[in-house]
């Protein structure tokens, strides 16, 4: 049985299979109950049976330095002097956020590499991945790296295959402080909503949940203690959206144009169906302008009118 | 026995040919990427991967050769202000009215627009190119920089490939003008028809 809850599928102009409604899903990841143990990149790679290459330190906590094609979720670590002049250890866990109108789907070439599904889960195919790094391009969050193996694109699939059985994702599983959650959407909003009324009575009064309107909302959500500041996290986005030059790089300019070469071969077909070719046929030629001359000669008497073909 | 003279030297219209081929190489597996309906193309270049890795090959070879177009032929495209003339009566050159038009040397002018919009059109695909080739050289730019690149490499294919078709035409619809750049040469009434002062210009050297 095919699946039946893709709601999206890159470089498909038709509906792909979406019959099958089921709720969106979401991970909320609370920044302020993190420790940053790194469980979840530990599970993360785990579960995906992936391994990175052990890089070097670069001085600071993040380990590896960024994501890459075998390392899908990343913690972040940020040291920030607040107002009064105190450290914040501000821990962020990287990764894909499964955006609701994801760029990266919107970008890539290859029918079927990039799918979305009905809960929200934004999985790449690598079947039918080509390594051209659309997909980077079009991401608004940095996400998706392309492997020097394989020359496919990976990141973060939500554990799609846990979650179509319904577990939750390994990160989630193994967090010892109960900082990841994940469950329906609308139970995550809920969740969120008691953490930043409990945040904002212990002084964050900029508490609030992080789920960037400009990509349609996310399906990995934070709760962030300065949700007025998301780029304190590490660069996360304040307001993240497609790129406007993605948009139109892959948007109504791709049929427009190809309607423009079409016009211009039909354009090109008609002129010669209505107008002719345009020949300096030899024969024809000498022979009309002998006939010219005759004519130019004999131009005083009014009774003989020139007459040229080609002015008809 | 026809007469004829020589418009195009061998050097010149193999330069030409190995450009055009590539052309369509690049084209077609640049299409393949360009819209769905067109991703199909892929199956002549091997597949998916395949296109993606042989594209920008057959791209730099393209730019590199049509370089080549360049140096034999830019004096020959300079716009002059006599071609303003021939524009406005640009009815007249669609309606082969060629009598009424005014004298034409060795181009005409939308054949030199024609030049310099291939050149143009070259060169953002040759730059934007290299900065959207993901294997060897994304890295080196910022990511705005690459979506700039990538939305200005689909512009300036569009446009060569527009131009191109009018290209195409103008041969078919002008008798004569691929024979010019197949084995050379041009019937004497063809260039006097067609390219009046670069007709005088080559009868009066062999004089």
């Amino acid at each position: 049985m095919a699946t039946q809850d893709i709601i999206a599928r890159s470089a498909t102009t038709t509906s792909a299979s979406s019959i099958r409604q089921v709720e969106e899903v979401a991970k909320l990841i609370d920044v302020s109950k993190c420790i940053g143990c790194k469980a979840c990149q530990v599970a993360c790679s785990e579960w995906n049976d992936l391994r990175d290459d052990v890089g070097q330190n670069h001085g600071t906590y993040d380990n590896p330095a960024d994501l890459t094609a075998d390392s899908w979720t990343l913690m972040r670590f940020t040291e920030h002097e607040n107002a009064v002049g105190d450290l914040e250890w501000l821990i962020r866990k990287d990764g894909c956020m499964h955006c609701a109108e994801p760029g990266c789907l919107k970008a890539c070439p290859s029918p079927g590499a990039i799918v979305q599904h009905a809960n929200g889960i934004v999985d790449f195919n690598q079947d039918h991945c080509i390594g051209c790094g659309y997909c980077i391009t079009g991401c608004p969050f940095n996400i998706p790296r392309i492997s020097q193996k394989d020359s496919k694109a990976y990141k973060c699939t939500l554990c799609s295959d846990r979650v179509s059985v319904g577990l939750e994702p390994a990160c989630v599983k193994t967090c010892p402080t109960g900082a990841i959650t994940f469950g329906t959407k609308e139970d995550m909003k809920h969740h969120a909503e008691e953490r930043i009324v409990d945040l904002k009575s212990r002084g964050y009064e900029n508490a609030g949940l992080y789920d960037p309107a400009g990509v349609g909302g996310t399906h990995v959500m934070y709760v962030l203690h300065h949700a007025d500041k998301p780029a304190l996290y590490n660069d996360l986005p304040n307001d993240p959206a497609v790129s406007p030059m993605v948009s139109l790089w892959k948007g109504i300019t791709k049929p427009l144009s190809l309607m423009a070469m079409g016009a211009a071969v039909l354009a090109g077909f008609f002129h010669y169906v209505r107008v002719g070719p345009n020949r300096a046929d030899e024969e024809d030629e000498a022979h009309h302008e002998a006939a010219v001359e005759q004519v130019k000669k004999k131009s005083n008497d009014a009774s003989v009118k020139t007459f040229d073909p080609n002015q008809r | 026995m026809k007469k004829e003279i020589v418009r195009y030297g061998a050097g010149e219209r193999t330069n030409h040919w190995a450009v055009a081929i590539l052309f369509f190489m690049a084209g077609l597996s640049g299409l393949a990427l360009f819209h769905p309906a067109l991703f199909w193309l892929t199956n002549l270049f091997g597949g998916g991967p395949w296109t993606r890795i042989l594209h920008p090959f057959m791209g730099v070879a393209m730019f590199v050769l049509f370089m080549g177009l360049v140096i034999r032929f830019w004096h020959h495209n300079i716009l002059e202000k006599r071609d303003v003339q021939w524009v406005k009566q640009i009815g007249d050159v669609l309606n082969n009215r060629e009598d009424k038009l005014p004298e034409i040397g060795k181009y005409n002018p939308g054949q030199k627009m024609l030049f310099w919009v291939l050149l143009a059109s070259m060169l953002v695909l040759m730059l934007s190119g290299i900065v959207i080739w993901r294997e060897y050289f994304s890295h080196f730019f910022p990511i705005s920089g690459i979506r700039l690149a990538a939305l200005a490499h689909a512009v300036a294919a569009f446009l060569l490939i527009l131009s191109i078709i009018v290209h195409i035409y103008a041969g078919i619809w002008i008798k004569g003008s691929i024979g010019a750049m197949l084995h050379g040469k041009v019937s004497l009434l063809w260039a006097k028809k067609h390219h009046s002062l670069w007709y005088k210009d080559i009868t009066r050297d062999k004089k």
